[in-house]
């Protein structure tokens, strides 16, 4: 059985007909072949999977494609500008070394937009802890708090 | 404190480069092996065993056969028959009585028994992955279950049998060191210490989940394996002469992007085998990917060792002998390189960085019905610098002697240096990193706060580590006669194109290390070109000539030197052209800043009149030498690196909750010379990160009974949060390492060799105790603050 699905992501309106079992994110990777959209884990804890819908970071692995009827969906591969240009965040990740393999990254970056969005001000306490659903084996997060603060100061990353 | 400002450019070594890597991985660009999608793609999910210990009888598949999408199903029975090795294992140890270790068969798909849970026992492979899901539920498996061998320290007692062949459960009983000079020096010491330490059971966890995706292709009878592996050679070397029986010739194999690996993707695993085996029998692509709980249940786990160790001191704190007696648990297979963790790779560290003059080492290991334990970020250091720098720590305090005191009056301050356990150090200078972290800690100014804390009703404590590691482990005869079956060399190919431009084929690689930059920035500085011409290309055997890949923390100091040596190739080439252009004797010629000169005159050529002079050879010595500029080398180090450093973790302790802050973490290492401290500084925080999250939080637990496993995801297995872990002070000193040209040691492994003994020898310095047992959760803490039997 498949339900008919439109949405908008990354400003682009889509339509598709999909199985009710269909996960967002497994709609997102194989559907619309973003493959930015990481899958770490199966039980909603490490964020890789993370994108804004309306706007707000949510955990793409713990809703079904269908939940998402109507809404607008931003992935990684729209949140910065259409010539390849990094959004502030992004442009943080990589002045402050806030990445190393990568795979947990982009979650990271919706996430940490989203944060900063909620909380434009926040310490380096509610910064980790807002970090609570993104999990990174790489970096130990110092940088990743780091890229985060770098965005926040409004500081001009270097080229 | 890493200065992360870019300096005017000059030479592009030492300097902290923003990585080339990143704006792929910035805007979701990355491409990671489950990112691949082949025409006619199938899905692979493999049926795997609920039980520990079972005898397999019946496998019904009829139903799931007829299951909508089905493709094919693969048991275990249908390898045999068809004649398909088991996995191997690459290094071979042998027991004090001179035998062999034994090698039990690790089937690619388990038949007769399975000996884990989550040993694979079927492949389904359908048309979509939900499919393939929804049919591997309805395979039915006959299990006899059997009793499950679990605990390390019982296995060998134990009266079952994890292999039918392997009595006491044991895999080798090995002895490292001069026995007797230790018996001997015992007898004449002083003071003697004692620690009985725990280094407990890790599961890796990089956050991308093994997968592959495996392609038969019918015209020229090839094969491509796109694979999340660190060492794609190897992955094809072992799966075709050991496992498959397939020439090298047919068989490619693609490492992309790799989301990160901390030794779990070295190895060949049996979900790749088996995929690259069903892939001709379909005649289709198919791809799997781990789910989180597979990846607990089946990716090769770490550490795990149970040790005794003692010290024997003289009445002034001279270290005289280490003796130390571990049981390593092995897990229900050998897996690739299992057997060399807790022997080669740690008993040989036992020294640390003191001139203890005698050390014996006895280490048994056992099969258990586990996952298969194997190198995890630092394989055998780690456990080794936990046991030393736990023993160290607390000879100081039965000594009633400074911790730093003792260890600064044990270093070692001449080199090159023969420990009693088999390596030679070639440089290193301990006191100037522990000099160097004492200040940045303000060790003198502890007590005061210790002070404050206890005002506060609170405990506070300081801790040292100064650990020793051992890199890029080479040569490769020698490692051959301690039993390596594979070469430890690293390969490297430059070439170079007509218009300058160069691009790097390198046998190392990047699963987060940020290769692609450093080593851009090393063959950037040595032809002096503009690091944006140099591209670096990793992790394709169809690609680069061959490799070995990336573990050990060997990347730039072994892979780095290999291709050092063809750029050195390409300048004595392109000097011989540059004489031909300048008319000049090719001993006359230099190379300097991106131009060949003819010494002591001002006649130059550029670099890229040279590179294209070898491409257009119209004016150039053809009689004497070949057009082209592309060069090959290899490089097998002469001895191992020895990256050292000195860190200082403080900690103050709420002993009504067992909570515990890390109020400052000092790390200072000296990896010789760097090339990007900005990676350098990333890769350590990382270290420390999964050091710290074992000393803190992380363990894996199986029922003891059933052998199910009790942390098989996010919500039961502590990974550390960005809350749970400190900022941290680094910075290093530098002794260059003297036998290879760049003077790098390497960087991938120290913080988590470093971090866990630093840690606990805060915890144990704030509460007055002899031991804390890893991970030291507050409910430990409380208990040991408490005085109450963990």
């Amino acid at each position: 059985m498949s339900i008919p699905l439109s949405l908008t992501v990354n400003g682009k309106a889509v339509t598709a007909s999909v199985d009710p079992r269909m996960l967002l994110v497994q709609f997102i990777r194989d559907h619309l072949r973003l493959t930015g959209t990481h899958v770490g884990c199966d039980t909603a804890q490490c964020g890789a999977c993370t994108v804004h819908m309306n706007g707000r970071a949510i955990k793409s692995c713990s809703m079904l494609a269908l939940q998402v009827q109507g809404a607008e969906i931003t992935t990684i591969e729209g949140l910065g500008g259409q010539d390849g240009e990094l959004h502030p965040m992004q442009a943080a990740f990589r002045e402050c070394h806030g990445l190393q393999c990568g795979f947990c990254t982009t979650g990271m970056v919706m996430s940490a937009v989203d944060l900063l969005k909620q909380n434009p001000k926040a310490n380096e306490d509610e910064i980790r802890e807002a970090l609570d659903g993104n999990i990174c084996r790489c970096t130990g997060y110092h940088n990743i708090v780091k890229s985060i603060q770098f965005c926040q100061s409004g500081a001009k990353a270097s080229a | 404190m890493t200065d992360m400002s870019v300096p005017p450019m000059s030479s592009p070594i030492g300097q902290p480069l923003r990585r080339r890597e990143d704006h792929r991985f910035l805007t979701g660009a990355g491409q990671y092996t489950d990112d691949v999608l082949m025409p006619g793609q199938t899905y692979g999910v493999f049926v795997r065993s609920p039980h520990a210990h079972a005898r397999i009888g019946a496998i019904r598949t009829d139903a799931a056969k007829k299951a909508p999408g089905v493709v094919d199903i693969v048991l275990g029975s249908e390898l045999v028959d068809a004649k398909v090795g088991g996995l191997p294992c690459g290094w071979l140890i042998h027991s004090k009585d001179g035998k062999p270790m034994n090698e039990p068969p690790h089937p690619v798909l388990a038949w007769e028994k399975v000996r884990h849970v989550g040993d694979q026992v079927a492949l389904v492979i359908a048309e979509t992955y939900l499919q393939a899901k929804d049919a591997a539920e309805l395979v039915e498996v006959d299990y006899e279950e059997l009793p499950a061998v679990i605990d390390t320290t019982k296995a060998a007692s134990s009266s079952t049998l994890v292999h039918d062949g392997v009595p006491h459960n044991t895999c080798y009983d090995w002895g490292h060191g001069n026995k007797d000079a230790v018996d001997a020096a015992f007898k004449q010491a002083a003071h003697v210490t004692t620690l009985d330490i725990v280094n407990n059971r890790l599961i890796p966890n990089a956050m991308e989940p093994r997968a592959a995706n495996a392609v038969y292709t019918r015209h020229d009878e090839s094969y491509t394996l796109y694979v999340a592996n660190q060492n794609p050679h190897v992955e094809r070397l072992l799966m075709c002469a050991f496992v498959l029986g397939l020439p090298e010739s047919k068989v490619r194999v693609i490492a992309p992007d790799v989301g990160g690996g901390f030794g779990s993707k070295i190895f060949l695993y049996p979900e790749e085998t088996a995929l690259v085996w069903a892939s001709k029998r379909v005649g289709r692509p198919i791809k799997w990917t781990a789910d989180r709980s597979e990846a607990f249940l089946t990716d090769a786990h770490g550490r795990d060792h149970v040790t005794k160790a003692e010290l024997a001191m003289d009445a002034q704190g001279n270290f005289l002998a280490l003796r130390v007696k571990t049981i390593a648990n092995m897990g229900a297979y050998l897996s690739t390189f299992a057997s060399s963790v807790p022997t080669i790779l740690y008993a040989t560290l036992l020294a640390g960085q003191y001139k203890t003059p005698a050390i014996y080492a006895e280490v048994q290991a056992v099969f258990t019905n586990t996952a298969p334990v194997d190198a995890y970020r630092g394989a055998g250091r780690p456990e080794a610098t936990y046991v030393v720098e736990r023993i160290v720590e607390q000879a100081a305090r039965e000594m009633k002697m400074d911790p730093a005191k003792i260890r600064r009056q044990n270093f070692i301050t001449e080199f090159p240096y023969a420990t009693p356990v088999g390596l030679t150090y070639d440089v290193g200078n301990y006191a100037a990193h522990l000099d160097k972290a004492m200040e940045m800690a303000d060790v003198a100014g502890f007590a005061a706060r210790r002070q404050a804390s206890e005002a506060k009703g609170k405990k506070r404590g300081l801790g040292y580590s100064c650990y020793i590691e051992a890199c890029g482990i080479a040569p490769s005869n020698i490692a051959g006669a301690l039993g390596a079956r594979a070469g430890l060399f690293e390969a490297g190919e430059v070439r170079v194109h007509p218009t300058g431009t160069v691009t790097v084929f390198t046998g190392s690689h990047s699963h987060g290390q940020g290769h692609e930059t450093t080593f851009a920035q090393v063959v950037a500085a040595k032809l002096g070109i503009p690091v944006d011409n140099v591209e670096i290309v990793h992790g394709d055997t169809g690609r680069i000539p061959f490799g070995m890949g990336t573990y050990g923390s060997r990347s730039l100091s072994v892979g780095g030197t290999a291709i050092v040596k063809a750029v050195d190739k390409v300048i004595a080439k392109g000097k011989k052209i540059a004489a031909h252009l300048l008319e000049a004797a090719d001993t006359d010629v230099e190379f300097e800043n991106g131009e060949f000169k003819v010494k002591g005159t001002d006649k130059k050529v550029p670099w890229g009149s040279v590179s294209l002079t070898a491409y257009v050879p119209h004016n150039y010595p053809l009689d004497k030498l070949e057009p082209g500029l592309n060069e090959n080398a290899f490089y097998d180090p002469t001895n191992f690196t020895y990256p050292a450093g000195s860190y200082i973790c403080e900690v103050e302790v709420d002993t009504e909750t067992g909570k515990v802050k890390i109020e400052k973490f000092t790390a200072v290492d000296d990896f010789g010379n760097i090339v990007n401290p900005m990676i350098v500084a990333g890769q350590v925080h990382g270290g420390l990160g999964q050091g710290l999250g074992q000393a803190i939080m992380e363990g894996c637990h199986y029922d003891p009974e059933s052998g199910q496993l009790l942390t098989g995801s996010y919500m039961d297995y502590a990974m550390p949060r960005a809350m749970d872990l400190p900022n941290y002070d680094i910075a290093t000193t530098v002794t260059a390492c003297s036998h290879n040209p760049l003077g790098v040691k390497g960087c991938g492994e120290a913080g988590a060799i470093g971090s866990p003994p630093a840690y606990i020898n805060a915890l144990t310095d704030a509460l007055g105790v002899k031991e804390i047992a890893m991970p030291a959760t507050p409910e430990r803490v409380w208990r040991a603050a408490n005085q109450q039997a963990a």
